[in-house]
Formats: structure tokens, sequence, C-alpha cells
């Protein structure tokens, strides 16, 4: 069976006054049919962009300037617009950072949520509301008929996320983009979010790509994840070889960037920040920052190859082989 | 069980908070029950009105204010009082027709414009601004001129010189909400554009437009009692405040003081009342204002 959703070679640019800002360069990762993938990297790395490029929503001064995506074996470029709306909410539905600002504040927000069924399905007025409770009462809303016909102001950005949620998987969509769901809510919410997400997601079958900074979020709910820096993957691994056996630079500065209670280790944080995406070198991006750079970086860009079982690497310097291999 | 008592108090601690808001602006209060009593006067003129307004009385001519003519009566002895009441419909019927026909048009375009952005943008506003140019009465009458003075045409007038600033208040608010979130959010759901601009983003416009709908009708009332005044708006027979006013005027130098003083007053009122009402709402709807209980 295809994957559900290759990303190859995607480039997206931004024209600016100084010349164009190299968002996303030629990345390429794969999600399987019902698999939750993270796709971590730090902010500015080019993960929302990717996911607006995979919708075909890049608005200008932002264009994709070559690579495919194909979903279900369709090249989504091929689509036209009438088709993409068809796909968009329906087949592939996106959940914000900020459930708030992203729920219109002047429709109630069961309407918002029942006006999908009627967009994508067609369905009467009357059923529409009552598909639109029992998603509600899926994403566990307590008292869903009241709430229904609340604004966004009136409820909490736990409750607003969980409304997303309905929202998005309304429709069943075979492919579930989560842009941080979790940021700006309190632990305890995020991680009740994060169940709710892994957990209709199985129930669905749906796919979920994960957008977030956050590799606690990535250790719980994560199969897989794909590693992005300054707008290219570095690193596409199953999610226990990244925590185990991370093998780009970054990803291992990453893993080692996260607070432990548990052992006594120091947190180190990564030096410099992500370098600007304004022409950039030719080179490896992560350069500037990395320990184990050599000539060779500088000049040419490290190909993501293959590091044994679906274990994908863009570097030229071999973690594994120089510490004589850490145990995955 | 006690789950039910949440929701059965939001309502009362809404309505109270919204009296507490109008209180606070008792002027704007107040401006808003003068025109409902204009409004309901209109609406139940023949009721209301003490005479018949088109009834000549040969014997009643020019008499002065009186508890028989609280407004006395003009040269063929008609009511003023009577007249005044039903040209309130004329004057507001045709006031808010102007209104919403300029409404409807400047928010229709505004917001595709607005939205669309780009060189349709860029036309759009040169137009615009090449109208706004214009002095508005003088558009105003320069359109009753060539299309002849009929109620009609009058409100399309009045309409016409307004729909401009509709239409960039709009578009601003456009350009303002199409960057929001919620629009982002409408477009990743597959909605297509139209239903993006009229459904998810122009209901998010409406507070600004609303207060610009209220302080324009009083200002489409004054140019239309302007236009009937210089002869170019409502015709003569008709009772109208404009024309009524212009009647009067020309009976100054023969000491009828009445027939000039009160349709000019009830012109005034009118406007005042809207303008006050206009600037209470936009401290009712400002964002700003909604903290403060």
């Amino acid at each position: 069976m295809t994957n559900l959703l290759d990303v190859a070679d995607l480039t997206v640019h931004f024209q600016s006054d100084a010349g164009a800002i190299e968002a996303v360069d030629h990345i390429n990762f794969s999600i399987r049919r019902g698999e939750v993938v993270g796709l971590v990297g730090e902010s500015g790395s080019g993960k929302s962009v990717t996911s607006f490029a995979i919708l075909r929503l890049i608005r200008r001064p932002g264009e994709i300037k070559s690579g495919s995506v194909r979903f279900d074996g369709v090249d989504l470029a091929t689509l036209s617009e009438e088709q993409m709306r068809r796909i968009r909410g329906a087949k592939i539905a996106m959940i914000s950072q900020s459930p708030r600002t992203a729920l219109n504040p002047v429709i109630p927000v069961g309407k918002q949520i029942s006006r999908l069924f009627r967009l994508h399905e067609g369905l009467s007025a009357r059923v529409a509301e009552k598909r639109m409770l029992d998603m509600l009462d899926l994403v566990r809303i307590p008292d869903p008929r009241r709430r229904a016909g609340q604004y966004a102001h009136q409820l909490s950005g736990g409750m607003c996320q969980r409304i997303m949620i309905a929202m998005a998987l309304a429709t069943s969509p075979r492919l579930l983009i989560a842009d941080e769901p979790t940021t700006g809510l309190d632990v305890s919410i995020a991680a009740r979010i994060l169940d709710l997400l892994r957990e209709l997601g199985a129930k669905t079958g749906a796919a979920i790509m994960l957008i977030t900074h956050d590799l606690g979020v990535v250790a719980e709910i994560c199969d897989r994840v794909v590693v992005m820096h300054a707008g290219q993957v570095v690193e596409a691994a199953p999610v226990r070889s990244i925590f185990h056996a991370p093998a780009h630079p970054y990803t291992r500065a990453l893993v080692g960037s996260i607070p432990r209670v548990d052992r006594d280790v120091a947190m180190t944080p990564i030096p410099g920040s992500v370098p600007s995406l304004l022409n950039p070198p030719p080179g490896c991006r992560y350069v500037s920052r990395c320990d184990h750079a050599t000539d060779q970086c500088r000049v040419a860009r490290p190909p993501l190859e293959s590091r044994g079982q679906d274990h994908d690497v863009a570097c030229y310097y071999d973690i594994g082989r120089q510490t004589g291999g850490v145990a995955a | 069980m006690t789950i039910a008592a949440p929701a059965t108090q939001t309502k009362p601690a809404g309505r109270s908070l919204v009296w507490r808001r109008i209180r606070r602006n008792p002027l704007s209060f107040g401006a808003l029950c003068v025109i409902v009593l204009i409004i309901l006067a209109a609406i139940f003129a023949p009721i209301v009105a003490p005479y018949d307004p088109d009834m000549p009385d040969a014997m009643a001519a020019f008499e002065s204010v009186s508890w028989k003519h609280p407004m006395g009566t003009d040269m063929y002895g008609r009511d003023q009082l009577s007249r005044i009441i039903f040209a309130a419909r004329v004057d507001l019927s045709v006031a808010f027709a102007a209104t919403a026909l300029a409404v409807a048009i400047g928010a229709i375009f505004g917001a595709m414009v607005g939205y669309a952005g780009g060189w349709i943008d860029n036309v759009a506003m040169r137009l615009v601004d090449a109208v706004m140019a214009f002095p508005a009465f003088v558009l105003a009458m320069g359109i009753t001129a060539a299309l002849g003075n009929s109620t009609t045409n009058v409100a399309l007038a009045i309409s016409i010189t307004q729909v401009p600033a509709y239409l960039r208040l709009i578009r601003g608010e456009m350009l303002r909400v199409r960057e929001m979130e919620y629009a982002d959010a409408a477009r990743t759901v597959g909605n297509p554009p139209w239903r993006i601009v009229f459904i998810h983003l122009l209901p998010n416009c409406l507070p600004p437009l609303i207060v610009q709908a209220t302080l324009a009708m009083g200002f489409a009332l004054l140019t239309m009692a302007a236009l009937s005044f210089i002869g170019l708006g409502i015709k003569p027979p008709q009772a109208e405040w404009g024309v009524m006013t212009a009647e009067g005027a020309a009976q100054i130098v023969t000491g009828e003081w009445w027939l000039f003083l009160f349709p000019g007053l009830a012109i005034m009122i009118t406007v005042l009342a809207f303008n006050l009402v206009g600037d209470g709402l936009r401290d009712f709807l400002d964002p700003r204002m909604r903290g403060i209980r």
C-alpha cells in the first residue's frame, strides 16, 4: 500500500525586498496511514509553512518553488482549486496552535462545526446539528447542547481546543495536521488534549502530523519523528531511535536540551539560533552551531541518507560509528 | 440537580450588564428615546396628528402659535404640527432607504475588494478617492438635477454620495480580519472564497459599520432637507421638513417666524439625535470598553 502522504523535494520561498527567504528547502518525508508523526524543530524551522504548503494555502509573498505533495497517491499540485477545496477539511484537517483565535468570534461554536457537515457532506440543518452534538460528545465536552450555542470567548482555552479537534475530525479526515495543539494550554489540560488526539486518531484511523517544538509531547504520542532545522529535514526515525540513538548533531542537541528530573544531568542549551534563511550558504545549515563541522559540511549540503531500519539522516558525521554505537 | 443553575443565571446578568452600560451614557440613551418617539409618531401619524396635513383652511391662514395650532398654520391654513408629523414619514424613510442601500452596496463591494487585494483593491480605492474628492452635496445636486427629483431619485442620489465611505470602511476592516487566524481556519476547512468573505469575515466587520450607518442617517436626512430647500429634492406639495423650511424662510420678512422655525427644529433635533446615538453606539461597541462594567 502506498503512503498516505509523500512530500518530495518540497521547496517554499518567501519573496522579500532583500531576496528570497528559503523557508522550506527541498524536504522529503512520508506519513503512513494511521501513523502519528511528529514534525519537530525550533521556531522558524519551517514546520508551519510545510503544513500550509501541503494544503496548498501558501499565500503571497510565499510560493511553492518545487517538489510534490502526493496525498493518497494523488499529486495535490495537479488538482484544480475546486478539487483542492474538497480535500481541505474533508480529507486533510488542521488544528491551529491558538484555538481561541482560530474560532470565529461572531459565530456560535456549534454552528461552526455543523456548517462543515453541510459544506462537505451536504447534510440538512437538522442532521448536521445532530452530528455536531455527537462530535462535541466525542471530544468530551460536558453539556454539549448549551456549549454549542456559546461563542469562543465564553469558553476556556482547553474547551476551545476540544472544539477545534471536533471540527477537525468532524468529516473523518485521513490526515490531521495539528500545529502545536497544546501551546498556550496548561500542562494538565495539554496532557488530556494529547490523549484525546491519540485516542480519536486511533479510533477514526486518521494519521496525525503533529507539529511541535516540545520533545516531551513527541515522546508521549508519536510513532515516528521528522526533525527539521532551518527549513530542512535533518533526521527522520521512529520515536525510540530519536531518543536512544539520535544520529544528527542537532537531534542530539534537541534531546540533550530536555530538562530531566529523573537523572542528575545538566540540561544543555543548543548554541546559537536558527541561521538566516535569506540567501543561505550552500553547505549544511547547522554548520555554525555544530561541534563536528568539517570543511566538507561548509561546501556541500549532506543528503538525507538511510542509516538502518526506517532511519534517515542528513549528516556527513556518523555519530554511531565515531562513538562505537549507542544502544538503540 | 443544580447543574442547570448557571445557565439560567447568565441571562439576567447579561441583560443587566447591557443596561448598566447604556445608563453610563444617558445623553445617547435620551437621543435613542427621541428617535423612537419620532419613528412612532411617523408610523402612527394619522392617529397622532391633530389635523389632515394637506387640508387647506382659508379662514385659518398664517395663524400664530396657539392651543388650537401648537405650531401655527401656513399660508393655506394647514396645521404645521400635523404637517411636521407627516413629513417625518418621508424624511425618515428616504434617509433610511438611502443609508440602507449605501450600506449594502458599500459592504458587499468593500468586502470583496478588501479580500481580493492587489490591483482590484487599488483600482477600487482610486475610484473611491475620485468620488470622495468631489463635494458630496454638489454630487447629490448633480444627480437629482440629471435624473429628475422624484423621491426615489433623491434617495438614490444621497446613497451614491455615501457608498464610497462604506466601501472604504469595510475594505479597511476586511484587510484586518482576513489576516486573522479564523480566516486561515475557514480556508483550511475548504470554504470557497465567497463563503469566507460573506459568512465568516463580513460579520466581524459589522460594529464600525453600524456606528457609521447611524451617524450617516443624520447626514442623509440633512442632505435631503438641504436638497429640498434649494428645490432639488422633494417637491413642494409634499410635506417635507426641507420644503417647509424653504417655504417658511420666504415668510421671515413678514414676521411668520413659526413657519421656518419648527421644521428647522425638527431637522436639527432628529439629526442631533442620530449623531448622539451613533456616538453612544461607538462607545458601546468599542471592544476596549468591554471590560469596564
